[in-house]
């Protein structure tokens, strides 16, 4: 039975092998104190570019399917499952075996758990993904914490050992990572949190490009809130300005990154709703201050919106040429009504399977500024907000 | 408040775009009254106001030249200077279609503790000068920052500094009207290759910007000034097309497109070197959300200032020499220059001074 917190050593690269692969990091500390400049190549540069690219192609984007155990949990209960490894499996399962995904879909973000697991079939999950032309990517982070001194706010573990988990996942098949930290702005955000969340982010993407994984960089900022539109944007600009200022202080490569930032959209609690052209306008201008050209792509999270509402939005964004590939990587906008069309039953995979599909098409029509709207079902157009969400 | 939106936000998004208007750029004629003066000794001309005068309406009245430029940066004297006839030259330019730009610094001072860094001078008292030189014509306003590359150079101190200094004249600009250029200005002074002045460029840049974002400047209204991205003056040459290369990455991995263009510096390059460099940018393919144009002081007058040598009988002489040099930079900022104006004496002419104080 797999375990999965416990980093098995047999997964880990040969000590060898390992420094074979970083020696030129390692005599880069011989150089003299005076100013170490950093050329941004290293030992996987053009491969990092290479996946970077991949992943953000024309009308593909990210399914978001690396919900830790216990949220996974939540979602089963949904469907009144239990939470136990084999049903975890066997949906992860239904996700990656969707025949065809890989049209719509260049990447799957994977929790550590799937990214050691095969399907009930006894395939390697990740052999199914690469199969499908769908990179496999994993959630990196451990998690929020409290964040001491601060105004109630939250702040992301996980760098402690980063380096040897990250070369121990790209040994297993990942090529990207994920990173999620969180801003919440009706608790500030206080000038700290943003920069612990700037700066753990920065140092967690350093460490995964020199460990072959491409990082998404996420810094949600969370839907919950009073707040409109103009407070989101103002938010959103001062994190992006420190996130790219640290990324650039750590010497991080930016033609082999992904972002995963949160639209620009009024609070979940205030009055005043935004139409897609709004949030459209809004998240663009975002984009166009605080995003260099030399990132290949952001894909979007969609944070609690309905599953039509991501579609929007992401359409309306899509409606004249950007700089960089504007997509997704949607996890519930995605999933919602796949999950409820399972609902744990063998015989519903095959249409449960159907569902995903379309909503993959959806959006990856929106990826190209062509979707439409038709057709879409009542269930996809619920709205999925959930108040102190917790991931 | 998310950046600047007081009343002449549109205004200066207006004129910055127009500044980046493809086939256009800027003429930097804002030679202070002391660096003017070495540039009419090298010609045996005394630095005197009326000769400064003659040699500024040489080149904004030479016929047809105008159309190849967006703006021009004058010093404070120039702005409110007339052509002989009396016509005041920021007329000449609003009716040619070009933007009168103001150089607002006070010159570089040393900082203390470092070896011979700079910071730029000229907080004091900028909100009202700017006033006043909206009122005289000027829309647009130029302040240079100076930092050069060793192997303990730039300092931190050194980019905080003169990016911090950026970001506050930038925002005092556009409070009172004038589209800030931002001139973070790596000397090409040293033996350094290409990849040190491209590390040192992107470090710089990410300062700067997070500089004028921290202060809330609206950067649709921003021009930047950089360097291109060459090795150092003591390092061997490079194609223009890797120059290319370097400059538009660098630029790719540090400026937001929000940014409407870039009017690059010549820093001491021959005339024909920057008009060389700027048009293989613009043939480069590849990610490019901002017009790459140019704003050249040496580099489009050189040839002109030796045509000249201060005598009447020459400005016809003078005049051709000037447009040739405008028209050759138009068409580089398209891609589409031939190299035919690489004839001609000081064309292809160094015009790096060591350590060179503006």
């Amino acid at each position: 039975m797999a375990s999965a917190t416990i980093l098995r050593t047999s997964f880990l690269p040969k000590r060898s092998e390992w420094f074979a692969a970083n020696s030129h990091q390692s005599t880069s500390h011989l150089q003299p104190t005076s100013v170490a400049f950093t050329v941004h190549a290293g030992a996987y540069s053009d491969e990092l570019i290479k996946t970077a690219k991949s992943v953000a192609s024309p009308g593909r984007g990210i399914l978001a399917m690396d919900e830790s155990n216990a949220t996974c949990g939540k979602r089963l209960a949904s469907i009144g499952l239990e939470n136990t490894e084999a049903n975890r499996q066997a949906y992860r399962t239904l996700l990656v075996s969707v025949p065809g995904l890989g049209q719509y879909i260049s990447g799957a973000i994977l929790f550590e758990e799937t990214l050691y697991q095969s399907t009930i079939d006894g395939k390697k999950m990740v052999d199914v993904l690469k199969e499908q032309n769908i990179m496999p990517g994993i959630k990196v982070d451990k998690g929020l914490v409290p964040l001491a001194g601060s105004n109630n706010e939250s702040w992301c573990q996980g760098l402690d050992g980063l380096a040897s988990r990250c070369a121990a996942y790209y040994e297993q098949g990942a090529r990207f990572a994920k990173w999620r930290t969180v801003v919440s702005i009706p608790n500030g955000p206080s000038a700290l949190a943003v920069k612990e969340a700037a700066w753990g982010l920065a140092r967690y993407a350093s460490i995964a490009q020199d460990n072959g994984l491409v990082p998404i960089v996420e810094p949600e900022i969370l839907l919950d809130g009073e707040h409109g539109i103009e407070r989101t944007f103002e938010v959103a600009l001062k994190v992006w300005a420190e996130v790219f200022f640290y990324m650039a202080e750590n010497n991080v490569m930016f033609e082999g990154i992904l972002l995963k930032p949160s639209m620009v959209t009024p609070g979940a609690e205030c009055k005043e709703r935004a139409t897609p052209e709004q949030v459209s306008e809004y998240t663009l201008k975002l984009l166009q201050r605080r995003i260099p050209p030399a990132v290949p792509g952001i894909m979007f999270l969609s944070g609690g919106q309905s599953e039509v509402e991501a579609t929007l939005n992401l359409n309306a964004m899509n409606q004249g040429a950007n700089p960089w590939h504007v997509s997704f990587s949607y996890a519930r906008a995605l999933q919602n009504t796949c999950l409820k069309t399972w609902g744990g039953r063998p015989e519903n995979v095959k249409a449960a399977q159907e569902t995903l599909l379309v909503r993959a098409k959806a959006n990856s029509l929106a990826q190209l500024g062509k979707y439409t709207g038709e057709g879409e079902s009542e269930e996809a157009k619920k709205g999925m907000f959930v108040k102190g969400y917790t991931y | 408040m998310s950046c600047y939106k007081g009343k002449y936000h549109d205004e200066l998004i207006a004129n910055a775009a127009y500044i980046g208007t493809p086939g256009k750029g800027i003429l930097a004629a804002d030679e202070s009254t002391g660096t003017i003066g070495k540039r009419l000794s090298s010609i045996n001309v005394e630095n005197v106001e009326s000769n400064r005068r003659a040699l500024r309406e040489l080149l904004f009245c030479t016929p047809g030249a105008l159309q190849y430029l967006s703006g021009v940066i004058l010093f404070e004297e120039t702005l409110y200077q007339k052509t002989a006839a009396g016509k005041p030259f920021v007329d000449v330019m609003k009716e040619a279609g070009v933007l009168p730009g103001i150089k607002v610094d006070k010159g570089t001072v040393e900082l203390a503790g470092t070896n011979g860094e700079t910071t730029t001078q000229g907080l004091d008292g900028l909100a009202q000068r700017c006033q006043k030189y909206y009122e005289a014509g000027a829309r647009f306003a130029k302040w240079r920052a100076v930092l050069k590359i060793s192997p303990t150079e730039p300092s931190q101190l050194a980019i905080n500094e003169n990016a911090n200094g950026l970001a506050r004249y930038a925002i005092i600009c556009q409070e009172n009207g004038l589209v800030p250029i931002v001139e973070p200005e790596i000397l090409v002074d040293g033996p350094h290759d290409i990849n040190k002045c491209a590390d040192v460029s992107e470090r710089v840049l990410a300062a700067c910007y997070k500089a004028l974002n921290d202060h809330h400047v609206l950067l649709e209204g921003t021009l930047l000034k950089p360097n291109m991205v060459t090795p150092g003056s003591e390092s061997k040459k490079v194609a223009p097309e890797v120059v290319a290369e370097y400059t538009v990455r660098t630029l790719q991995r540090t400026m937001p497109p929000a940014v409407p263009a870039v009017v690059f510096l010549s820093g001491g390059q021959s005339e024909e070197e920057a008009t060389l460099n700027l048009n293989a940018m613009n043939k480069f393919q590849g990610k490019k959300p901002w017009t790459l144009t140019f704003s050249f002081g040496r580099a489009l007058q050189q040839s002109t200032l030796k045509a000249w040598q201060g005598k009447e009988e020459n400005v016809d002489k003078a005049q051709a020499a000037f447009l040739k040099r405008c028209k050759a930079n138009s068409e580089a900022t398209l891609g589409v220059y031939k190299g035919d104006a690489g004839e001609g004496e000081g064309v292809s002419e160094s015009l790096h001074v060591k350590d060179y104080k503006y």
